[in-house]
């Protein structure tokens, strides 16, 4: 493994005091806490409550990591932790509807929007839902009682799955989420759209946070893909802090996808669990395309036998980007299957992080697992951490792993150069083929199409903002950064 | 009508100098061979031509259908017409051939204010050219040239030659490493787009590939410079004698 040369590292500009790891500095937070449970007291059901105060203490006697903790070394929350975002109130988001044309997916079977955290019907699109897909806000699922709403599905899974006790973003989620998208897909139904669950930030002057919470259900045999794409409008910071818990039954094929795309000041911590039982036939697409600092962590679970599992992803940064990818597979029943790829790209001062641990338990015998980073650095500021981990307790496995690092091949560029193709658009050519390595695994034709464009777009951007460093004198402009001394 | 007109070229990699003072014009229809010892500067010939940066000129002047080539970058020059059949042809993991070939296509034409080829306008021309290298479809499918032969790459080269038809090719020892099959071949492609509008520059260390495409004019490079000139017979009588006789030849002019 090479590395490239150690970033510049630079103060933030956010918040000035120092932060201690007492629970009384997360005043935002505490906030955020009594609002919600004071609104929960009266609908929310006991158990949820619980699950609540569970998290909030979990994550107020943590708090936030710090580079010491293995699983946070390359990536500093230091700046993020003290910058005091606060809640939003719902808004009425009716003046954001041509703004929300733009970030429709085509093709979709439904949409659902959400605005600050908060569930925009006006916004949503659900019209003629297809038989066996159930969907809805989650917050509405509580409000009009699980039993109608939702028999059986909610409590069985909500909050069982993502680890509260090892992930403090889970358990802060769990403590402040105030709604979310809940899908059901009926046993055997198989959707042949994907749904789109778009989380918007619009600050509109403020820092704000919110803690998007979903719950997947694919019950035995069914189909499905679910895109969950997170979009801000406005420049300002804003923290999206998400959990996802995905259930995929006996036999599901479920494909879900990550869209990253918000504004560079963005602080973004998504979190992917994966339950799969028997034969289940999982894929994770992500895509970051936009954030400041993004951890993106994914933590499937083979926890029935047969399984496969594809984690497929592209990180694309520039500027001063900080891309955290944190991939966790376990592998807990025999003959389970799982293939990691993730490409990077990474301009000017972006640094991005590939962590990918498995974990083959005791039982696990006759798993596959492989796992393949590669990366491409387009200036010799940006910076690249890989990190494989594996931790085998199983005897008969079969586990590799890879990762490169690279630039753009002269002669690559040179050969399309002399066939006409400008330099501009050689490069371009060449990054997109680097990044449709990633499309290629992805089989649902509407998100892939989705994804296609959205990356195109990104990559146009760099290849431009490269064309245009090369014809000026390099000059620093002042943005924010969430990178710092740690 | 001179399409190629070199005078007094000097250059150099990495501040040695390669060629010392080149002077060659080749006039539209001709086909020219330039032949020499290894390390005589064929190649850098090429790659100048080609504009590759890493080349630097330090003297003299190259002028392309009338234009300064020195001052085009290399898809300027590609744009102009000017192709370089690559000695080791590039692998480029995830562009799909036909695409890779339409796009440059498109490229010349955007270049030249005409409207772009869409894929149906592309097929016909593309599946003749294809037959005539004796390609199949099925391997141009795959990224460009990844997991090709060495044959397949070279004939490769010579079916995008076909396809871009330039007012100039340059053949940079496409016969190196081709059996006499895959020889005949890359001559098939070659011959069937002969001219009497288009030049070629035929760049080979061995005669062999001049039985099969005729040159109007032969020529010994030797140490950065023609050593010697003549007609097709000038080969023949250089695979006789080898190098050592051009570079006596040479030494003798310049003592």
């Amino acid at each position: 493994m090479k590395r490239s040369r150690k970033t510049k590292v630079r103060l933030a500009s956010l918040g000035q005091a120092k932060m201690t790891s007492t629970a009384g500095q997360f005043g935002n937070y505490l906030e955020a806490y009594n609002h919600v449970t004071a609104q929960g007291a009266e609908h929310e059901p006991v158990w949820l409550r619980q699950m609540r105060e569970e998290g909030w203490a979990r994550f107020s006697a943590k708090g936030f990591p710090t580079t010491h903790d293995e699983d946070w070394r390359f990536t500093n929350l230091a700046a993020a932790a003290r910058t005091p975002f606060h809640r939003a109130a719902r808004i009425n988001a009716a003046h954001l509807a041509k703004e929300i044309e733009g970030y429709r997916l085509k093709g979709a079977v439904c949409q659902l929007v959400f605005v600050n955290g908060h569930f925009s019907p006006e916004l949503s699109e659900m019209g003629g839902l297809p038989r066996g897909l159930e969907i809805c806000a989650l917050k509405r699922a509580f409000d009009c009682g699980l039993e109608e709403c939702a028999p059986g599905g909610i409590e069985q899974h909500l909050g069982r799955y993502a680890d509260i006790r090892r992930d403090v973003f889970a358990a802060l989620n769990t403590a402040l989420w105030e709604d979310g998208a809940y899908l059901r897909i009926r046993r055997g139904a198989a959707i042949e759209h994907p749904v789109h669950l778009l989380y918007v930030s619009a600050g509109a002057g403020e820092q704000i946070m919110t803690h998007p919470r979903t719950l997947v259900v694919a019950e035995e045999q069914s189909q499905a893909s679910v895109v969950e794409d997170y979009v801000s409008i406005g420049d300002e910071a804003g923290f999206s802090n998400a959990v996802t818990e995905l259930v995929a039954g006996d036999s599901a094929v479920v494909s879900h996808f990550l869209v990253e795309r918000e504004n560079p000041a963005a602080f973004n911590v998504s979190t992917l669990r994966i339950e799969q039982a028997r034969a289940a036939n999982v894929a994770s697409h992500s895509i970051l395309l936009g954030g400041g600092l993004v951890r993106n962590n994914v933590h499937p679970v083979l926890a029935g036998e047969g399984t496969e599992c594809l984690i497929n992803g592209l990180f694309v940064g520039a500027g001063h980007q900080h891309l955290d990818n944190y991939m966790l597979v376990e592998h807990a029943r025999p003959n389970g299957a799982s293939r990691q790829f993730y490409n990077g790209i990474l301009d000017g001062h972006a640094r991005g992080v590939f962590h990918g641990r498995i974990v083959v338990h005791k039982d696990a015998q006759k798993t596959d697992a492989k796992q393949t980073n590669r990366n491409l650095l387009l200036a010799d500021t940006a910076r690249i951490d890989t990190k494989p981990q594996l931790e085998i307790h199983a005897d008969d496995v079969k586990c590799t792993h890879g990762a490169t690092i690279g630039q753009i091949e002269e002669e690559q560029l040179f050969y399309l150069r002399s066939r006409g193709f400008p330099e501009m658009e050689a490069r371009n050519l060449l990054l997109y083929a680097f990044a449709a390595e990633c499309l290629d695994r992805m089989h649902e034709p509407a998100a892939r199409a989705f994804a296609e464009e959205l990356i195109q777009r990104r990559l146009s951007e760099l290849v431009l903002a490269q064309n245009e460093r090369a014809g000026q004198l390099h000059t620093e402009e002042e943005v924010q950064s969430w990178e710092e001394v740690g | 009508m001179a399409l190629l007109e070199i005078d007094d070229l000097h250059a150099s990699v990495d501040g040695h100098e390669i060629l010392k003072g080149l002077t060659l014009t080749v006039n539209a229809g001709e086909v020219h061979s330039i032949m020499g010892p290894n390390g005589s500067g064929k190649s850098t010939l090429a790659q100048v031509l080609a504009r590759r940066e890493a080349y630097e000129v330090t003297g003299g002047t190259v002028k392309f259908d009338g234009k300064d080539l020195l001052e085009m970058s290399p898809e300027e020059a590609a744009c102009e017409g000017l192709f370089m059949a690559f000695q080791y042809p590039v692998e480029i993991p995830g562009v799909g051939n036909a695409y890779f070939l339409r796009s440059a296509m498109n490229a010349i034409r955007r270049y030249h204010g005409q409207d772009e080829l869409d894929a149906m306008d592309f097929l016909p021309l593309y599946r003749e050219r294809l037959k005539l290298l004796e390609m199949d479809e099925k391997l141009m499918n795959r990224s460009v040239n990844e997991g090709f032969s060495g044959g397949e790459k070279k004939r490769n080269e010579i079916l995008q030659l076909a396809m871009l038809e330039p007012k100039l090719a340059i053949l940079d020892e496409t016969d190196s490493g081709l059996d006499i099959d895959a020889l005949r071949i890359v001559a098939q492609g070659v011959n069937a787009i002969r001219s009497k509008d288009r030049g070629f520059l035929v760049i080979t260390h061995y005669q062999r590939l001049l039985n099969y495409i005729k040159p109007d004019f032969v020529h010994v490079l030797v140490d950065g410079r023609i050593a010697a000139s003549g007609g097709p017979e000038l080969a023949l009588e250089l695979e006789e004698k080898g190098y050592g006789w051009a570079e006596a030849d040479e030494q003798v002019q310049h003592a």
